[in-house]
């Protein structure tokens, strides 16, 4: 048997490294396993098998990469010499944007906090991409990582071992809460002060990512399964984007929107920057929740 | 409030370089969250929150559990493969 491309020495190499860690099964029942053959395979047949053209890749290739790697860095570093001096007056970043977006954008978003006002309202579109990138994302990592939904139950003995564990339960049992109500106070507020839909979410799935380790994945099944991860996730994405849908409609036309800024530093405004604060963060936490548990377990809920 | 900021400049420094140097991946990773954590105080002297709240739980808390995570797996990986070695010879 040849090997003749790089490639296919790659996937060789790959499929003998996979062959000697994924023998579980051989573990448990070592007579029923077949014996293996790599035993009688010498130790380095690629050296052999390898050409010269291969041989003289392979000596080449970490001298090309750093030549490619130094090439790179001096043309970062003339880009980088070629911007303009930091915090200069007459920066292109100071034009009339920031003028606009700091001076009035209270009066015309609603939101004291003017972060919130350039990301949910003035830059919605690409906050709408953000979470749809995150999205897909997490659809990739379920393609690559979800097992087979009705697969036994992985017998993970360090898992088990954990959700004994005294201390981390005491612990996370007392501060979980906390940490999720602190994201959720973030997400709400998000309008009025530092904090947002993304930050909430992610320390809402810090809390829950929290709970799932100390109390388990069965436990975790009452609050966060497949369908609610779903359900939420998708329709969160459905109101961001019809909202913002008929927001962008009435904005371009000229027309009046039902929603409007209300009075600044109330809860209850800044039209439609709340809802979609909540709108994110439920998509965030879900995402990394979700990420977490395919990382950990194959799975989400 | 300037000293602070160069003490902590200085340490994201220290941190980021003892991140690739350290040879134990636990070790480099604790270093890594600490370069999270101090990046937050510093956005948070730079007067955005928005940004330090956002750092501190995604790169301190979410990244760093991914990453133990990865760690855990990569250490049943290789017992996995000692096992396998032991067994052969």
């Amino acid at each position: 048997m040849k090997k003749t491309g790089f490639l296919e020495r790659l996937r060789d190499w790959d499929a003998d490294r996979f062959d000697l860690t994924e023998k579980t099964a051989g573990d448990m029942h070592p007579d029923l396993s077949p014996k293996p053959l790599k035993q009688e395979i010498p130790d380095a047949p690629l050296e052999r098998l390898a050409t010269r053209g291969e041989r003289a890749f392979d000596r080449l290739y970490p001298v090309l990469a750093l030549v490619l790697g130094t090439v790179m860095i001096v043309f970062l570093f003339l880009t980088v010499l070629d911007l303009p001096p930091y915090g200069a007056a007459d920066n292109p970043a100071h034009n009339e944007v920031t003028a606009r977006y700091l001076g009035s954008g209270t009066a015309e978003t609603g939101a004291v906090n003017a972060v919130a006002g350039v990301i949910l309202d003035y830059r919605a579109f690409d906050t709408l991409g953000e979470s749809h990138v995150l999205y897909a994302a997490i659809t990739a990592v379920l393609i690559l990582l979800l097992v087979q939904s009705d697969a036994p139950e992985a017998d993970d003995p360090g898992a088990r071992l954990m959700e004994r564990d005294p201390i981390l339960t005491v612990t996370a049992s007392v501060i979980a809460p906390i940490v999720i109500l602190f994201g959720v106070y973030n997400m709400l507020t998000g309008h009025l002060g530092p904090g947002g839909g993304f930050s909430g979410g992610a320390i809402v799935g810090a809390g829950l990512i929290l709970l799932s380790f100390a109390f388990g994945p069965h436990r975790m099944k009452r609050i966060v399964t497949f369908r609610t991860f779903r359900i939420a996730s998708i329709s969160a994405l459905c109101f961001y984007s019809v909202s913002k849908l008929y927001s962008f409609f009435c904005g371009a036309n000229g027309l009046h929107t039902i929603f409007s800024p209300g009075t600044p530093s109330r809860i209850l405004s800044a039209g439609l920057i709340l809802p979609l604060n909540i709108a994110v963060g439920v998509v965030v936490s879900f995402t990394m929740y979700g990420l977490y548990s395919l990382f950990e377990r194959g799975r989400i809920g | 409030m300037e000293y602070f900021e160069v003490l902590l400049l200085g340490l994201l420094v220290v941190c980021g370089i003892s991140t690739c140097v350290t040879k134990n991946l636990l070790a480099s990773l604790v270093i890594f969250l600490a370069y999270s954590v101090l990046m937050s105080i510093l956005w948070a002297l730079m007067k955005a929150p928005d940004l330090a709240v956002t750092e501190a739980a995604v790169g301190a808390g979410i990244s760093g559990i991914l990453l133990f995570i990865t760690l855990k797996k990569l250490r049943d990986i290789r017992r996995k493969a000692d096992d396998e070695k032991d067994r052969l010879s």
